[in-house]
């Protein structure tokens, strides 16, 4: 489904470059459920960018199904993005100044999909993520919950291959992120493959399989795994391959969420 | 290209940036406001000139014979002159000399031949009477109704023909056709050949015209010409004056005057009025256009400007549209035809009070140099497109910076 073959990607910082992603290898089978994991500056960021093709890569493969994604023209790599891929972002990014109904047609927007008809077919995801009411509703109206359900639908509604989430529970309160991944599970019990990023454990945790970056580099799950074995307190136990990441104090994700702001590229 | 949900999308945006929209149309509007107000200005100024000499030719140039003012061979200042038959050939051999007509005052004076009892039946009237020769039709803004205007022969053989006005004919015949039938001009019989009128006015058109030749033997007018009139075809104002400095040395020599009196020969030169009127007003028009345009130019940018900020304030719903699949053109001309169409609806509407402020103007009638101002109907066109056109230029820098958004830098979370 999706395939990874020594991707580099550098960032050039002023003078000198940055290596981002060291010859990275990650392989997706069809109807995975994946998550991403891994601390800031460990280049998760920019493999998300590089899966939704939002940004290209200096060398290596990336293979979304039998097409080579490279160097691709804004055209095309849109046309790409609206056919395969469905976004779901950590603040939503719903247009504020649309119906929840609006926001999903979007994308059928830009396949050219007549106004009659991507309403309806809007009005039927809404339905799916139980917003069936909300759909002339705006969403400054709706709770952070509602507006990732309508999120959801908008990321589903061009058929994709693929649903890349960004921290799709960062901005919710834990019973929501509840919801919402219980519904991403459904999604994904329908055949659609599903990349999370996340640096939270439980969205982790109900995924299929985890994969963790550090350094540009996929690190191995037995190294993983000692990490894990060396703080025997951490309170998440992964359900089948027992991947968990390494815990994180409250005061060292305040200082990661300030060196995010700042470090990013 | 222009589907229904891209115009929704406009609506959209302009209404939610109202002030901003009615801000930026107003400025907009206000520079075509100013551009057709001074275009139509710049218009009625040239139909004011075009107005003030539209009684006579251009090009035409009128010598009548007055009083010597320098002492010249024994003779003394203050002597009448008049021409005479012999002068006009003399004048008519001049190169340079397009048409030329003389003309007999019939009751004497120096301007025109007077006012006559024009007689058909029992209806009377007096009305102007010019003797002149057939070029006499290029002199003025003589436009031929029904019949001809005198000819060669009408001179050579001293026929007793008319031309008689629209008015003229009017009064005399009513309904009936004037061509053929018989006048009294002071009780002699001239027959009518012709109705002219005059985009001069009413008051050019209350004439009659008769053959020179005619009015010189029936009024006692022997070989006496009291004008000369002639046109000069394209030449400027320069050549004019040298062809009237050649015909008038003629006279001065035959009449015996100076050359360099100011007097002797009274010139009426409508060639160089016409140019210094010309070439005033075209000053003024030239200069009319480039603050039109510079206050258009103005508007344009500071659409430009708004859009530019737009573009900025929309950074984060651009991101999101490319991440959902929006290529960079659908991009540009989300943006490009926003900016068309607020500034061809602004236009249009500072188009339209421009125009309206024009006919203002022209109903309350302000001065004589400024006659039907307005812009016409290409002029409109032309504007309108190059609104479109400005709309675009305006769109275009905020679009290429839209389209050129980065999804990745637009959709990070703060």
């Amino acid at each position: 489904m999706l395939r990874l073959a020594k991707v580099n990607k550098y960032y050039r910082v002023g003078t000198h470059s940055l290596h981002v992603l060291r010859d990275l290898d990650i392989d997706v089978a069809d109807g995975e459920f994946v998550a991403i994991m891994g601390s800031s500056g460990s280049g998760k960021s920019t493999l998300l960018n590089i899966l939704g093709i939002l940004d290209d890569y200096d060398s290596g493969e990336y293979w979304l199904g039998d097409t080579l994604i490279r160097s691709l023209s804004e055209s095309k790599a849109a046309h790409y993005r609206n056919r395969f891929i469905g976004f779901v972002f950590q603040s939503f990014n719903l247009l504020p100044f649309k119906t929840a109904l609006e926001n999903v047609a979007l994308p059928l927007y830009y396949q050219g999909v007549t106004r009659r008809k991507r309403n309806v077919i809007a009005g039927e995801y809404l339905e799916r993520v139980g917003l069936r009411d909300w759909a002339d509703h705006t969403p400054a109206e709706m709770s952070g919950g509602q507006k990732q359900r309508v999120a959801i639908a908008r990321a589903l509604i061009g058929k994709p291959r693929l649903i890349l989430a960004d921290e799709p529970t960062g901005a919710l309160d834990s019973e929501t992120s509840q919801q919402i991944m219980s519904l991403l599970r459904e999604i994904h019990e329908t055949g659609i493959t599903m990349l999370v990023v996340t640096h939270d454990p439980e969205v982790a945790a109900r995924t299929d399989r985890l994969i963790r970056l550090k350094d540009g580099k996929v690190v191995d799950p037995d190294e993983a795994a000692e990490a894990s074995a060396s703080h025997p307190n951490l309170p998440v136990a992964l359900p089948e391959r027992s991947l968990t990441a390494p815990a994180m104090p409250a005061a060292a994700v305040a200082a990661e969420g300030r060196r995010r702001s700042m470090d990013e590229p | 290209m222009f589907s229904i949900d891209r115009w929704q999308e406009v609506f959209d945006t302009l209404r939610r940036n109202k002030l901003r929209t009615i801000l930026t149309a107003i400025s907009v509007a206000w520079g075509i406001l100013v551009m057709v107000v001074l275009l139509g200005l710049g218009r009625g100024l040239d139909n004011g000139l075009r107005f003030n000499f539209r009684r006579e030719a251009s090009n035409s140039i009128w010598m009548s014979a007055a009083k010597t003012s320098i002492p010249f061979q024994g003779y003394d200042v203050g002597r009448h002159l008049t021409f005479e038959n012999r002068d006009f050939e003399r004048a008519k051999a001049v190169a340079g000399v397009d048409h030329i007509s003389g003309q007999y005052f019939i009751k004497g004076g120096q301007f025109g031949g007077g006012e006559m009892t024009i007689r058909h039946g029992v209806k009377a009237n007096t009305f102007e009477v010019n003797a002149v020769h057939p070029d006499a039709i290029y002199l003025g803004a003589t436009e031929m109704v029904a019949g001809r205007f005198l000819d060669a022969p009408d001179i050579a053989l001293k026929r007793k023909s008319t031309v008689i006005g629209k008015p003229v004919a009017r009064f005399l015949f009513g309904d009936d056709d004037p061509i053929g039938q018989w006048v009294d001009v002071a009780s002699v019989p001239f027959q009518v050949v012709g109705v002219f009128g005059d985009e001069g006015g009413e008051e050019q058109e209350r004439q009659i015209y008769i053959p020179v030749s005619t009015a010189q033997l029936a009024f006692n007018g022997s070989d006496r010409l009291g004008m000369l009139s002639i046109t000069v075809g394209d030449a400027d104002s320069v050549q004019a004056k040298a062809i009237t400095k050649q015909i008038v040395a003629q006279l001065a020599e035959r009449h015996q005057f100076s050359p360099d009196d100011p007097q002797a020969v009274r010139v009426h030169d409508n060639v160089e009025q016409y140019e210094r009127f010309s070439k005033l007003f075209w000053i003024i028009s030239f200069f009319v256009v480039i603050i039109g345009l510079g206050t258009l130019a103005a508007g344009v940018v500071g659409v430009s400007n708004i859009m530019m900020i737009a573009v900025k304030e929309r950074t984060k719903e651009i991101g999101v549209r490319k991440a959902l699949g929006a290529t960079p053109w659908s991009i540009v001309m989300m943006i490009t035809q926003e900016a068309v169409f607020l500034t061809g609806l602004a236009g249009l509407l500072g188009l339209s009070a421009g125009v309206g402020f024009l006919s203002l103007l022209d109903a309350a009638n302000v001065s004589d140099f400024v006659k039907d101002p307005g812009i016409d109907l290409r002029v409109g066109i032309a504007a309108t497109l190059g609104l479109i056109f400005a709309g675009a230029l305006a769109g275009y820098f905020p679009a290429r910076a839209a389209a050129r958004v980065n999804p990745i830098h637009a959709l990070r979370d703060q």
